[in-house]
């Protein structure tokens, strides 16, 4: 089992949930985050002060799922995520070594 | 009596008083989120205060028989002598909807000067402070321009609607207080920009509404000089809001909302003392000039860097100066016969309206600066630098804007 986390453009969120659904995956959790990379951050203007924000908004996707599956799931994300300027993000993947389903307590594979 | 004027007046009334909650939420959304609350606070208790003290004494200094032509006596404190026939101030409205008026002028103006000490200053010495200043410094000053016996109006200074006694005047104090409070916490290091853009341009545009009374109102009748001043106040206010955006552009790029507002309240600032006295297309040209020259003070005072929070300096300060004095230039004898400027062939009136603007900047430095050494020293201006990073909001009220 692993968990794919991406960090993308938040306008291609529904892109990239739409081809996640599309291949069969049933769930994600998403969060609002903030960060820079190689993009860096942007200039805002107020009354002439000139303020470079560092941080800009981006959304994180978690997706956990079978070790078979994790170059499928990364690819598509990989895909609709892409708008080939720099800043689109990046995908982490990493192992999970356990999975509890709270409602029925079934474990791992069942409980993905 | 004239209904048509009182009715006029009533509603003009009504208007300027809608100005300081527009003030409050113009104020408001530039401040961090964790001070949105105290900001508000600082200018809506402030229609709480002078309605007590205008009734208890403040009209009376301000308007009543004057006294060394410097402040008017206490023969009108609570209100006494002041009825619902036409008295000295206007031969068509009830003399109490004249003082009404003149009410909604004396709040705004304390209202103003928060601008500059925003994020950092104790609410109790906010109390004090706005008390004292509108005894010490707007009574006597009102008195000198607008009230009968009154050395600047006896020079025959001209301000239609308050560029002296309310912008060059909270302008001067606010340059004062943002140098006494010294800079909020972090100021340069960490990031103070606005936290809510939308809600100040509400209130810019509260304040453009609301200034119709204020200026058209000051003809005090329902007749052409209103009609005059409320067609120059909306050309100016268009064209500063217009050149402020302009310039910044051309200077860093991009037009901003906040410089459209901002620009707009320049405008507003700048016709105010001409409103009832120039031609519209004067006043395109004295709000034309007021959106690059106080969009270029602002940008000085980041330059300077004194920590005039929310640029009550270079917007009612520059604005209201630039407006009395081009007031001395454009006052136009054809539209009204009470004024007659410079390019109208009358020099003098230039000289008088800049004594004005000198003695006015003077009297209110020098006074305000001595009531925030007072404060300072029995009350404390400051608040502690804990409670300063937590948020005025919490800290001075309790609550906080915010519960999402």
């Amino acid at each position: 089992m692993k968990k794919i986390e991406a960090i993308i453009k938040p306008f291609k969120l529904d892109d990239v949930k739409d081809a996640l659904n599309g291949i069969g995956i049933k769930g994600m959790t998403i969060s609002e985050v903030k960060g820079y990379g190689r993009q860096k951050g942007h200039t805002e203007i107020y009354r002439g002060a000139e303020y470079v924000v560092d941080f800009i908004p981006k959304i994180k996707i978690e997706v956990v799922v079978g070790a078979d599956q994790v170059s499928q799931v990364v690819d598509t994300i990989r895909n609709a995520a892409n708008s080939g300027t720099i800043g689109d993000g990046k995908i982490f993947v990493m192992p999970v070594e356990r999975i509890v389903r709270v409602r029925t307590g079934e474990e791992d594979r069942n409980a993905i | 009596m004239n209904s048509g004027d009182t009715a006029f007046v009533l509603i003009a009334t009504a208007m300027v008083m809608l100005m300081t909650p527009g003030l409050a939420l113009f104020y408001g959304g530039l401040v961090r989120k964790k001070n949105v609350l105290a900001t508000t606070m600082q200018s809506f208790i402030t229609l709480g205060i002078i309605s007590v003290i205008w009734l208890v004494y403040g009209y009376s200094l301000a308007f009543g028989p004057d006294v060394g032509h410097f402040i008017g006596n206490l023969d009108y404190a609570w209100l006494k002598n002041v009825g619902l026939e036409p008295g000295p101030y206007s031969e068509t409205i009830p003399d109490l909807l004249f003082c009404a008026f003149q009410l909604m002028f004396a709040i705004i103006t304390p209202a103003l000067i928060t601008g500059a000490f925003a994020e950092r200053m104790k609410f109790p010495a906010f109390l004090a402070f706005t008390i004292l200043w509108s005894t010490c410094v707007y009574m006597p000053v009102c008195h000198w321009v607008w009230g009968k016996g009154g050395w600047l109006g006896a020079m025959g200074a001209l301000d239609f609607a308050g560029g002296t006694v309310i912008h060059i005047n909270s302008g001067a104090a606010a340059l004062v207080a943002a140098l006494v409070f010294g800079k909020r916490k972090g100021y340069g290091r960490d990031s103070m920009h606005p936290h809510n853009l939308p809600m100040t341009v509400l209130g810019a545009g509260l304040l453009w509404f609301g200034w119709f009374g204020f200026n058209a109102g000051s003809a005090l009748s329902a007749g052409p000089i209103a009609v005059l001043a409320l067609m120059t106040t909306q050309i100016a206010t268009g064209a500063g809001a217009l050149t402020w955006i302009i310039a910044e552009w051309k200077i860093q790029g991009k037009p901003t909302t906040l410089g459209a507002a901002s620009g707009a309240l320049a405008g507003l600032v700048a016709i105010t003392p001409g409103a009832g006295f120039v031609t519209p297309v004067s006043a395109l040209i004295m709000g034309a000039v007021a959106g690059v020259i106080c969009y270029l003070a602002v940008i000085a005072k980041s330059k300077i860097g004194y920590d005039d929070s929310l640029d009550v300096v270079g917007v009612h300060g520059v604005g209201g100066i630039w407006g009395a004095l081009a007031t001395g230039i454009f006052a136009s004898s054809a539209v009204n016969s009470a004024g007659k400027g410079l390019l109208d062939g009358n020099p003098h009136q230039l000289l008088v309206q800049a004594t004005g603007v000198g003695a006015t900047i003077v009297y209110s430095v020098i006074v305000t600066y001595i009531l925030l050494k007072i404060i300072d020293v029995t009350i404390g201006l400051r608040v502690s630098s804990d409670d300063e990073t937590q948020g005025l909001d919490l800290t001075q009220h309790s609550e906080v804007g915010y519960n999402l």
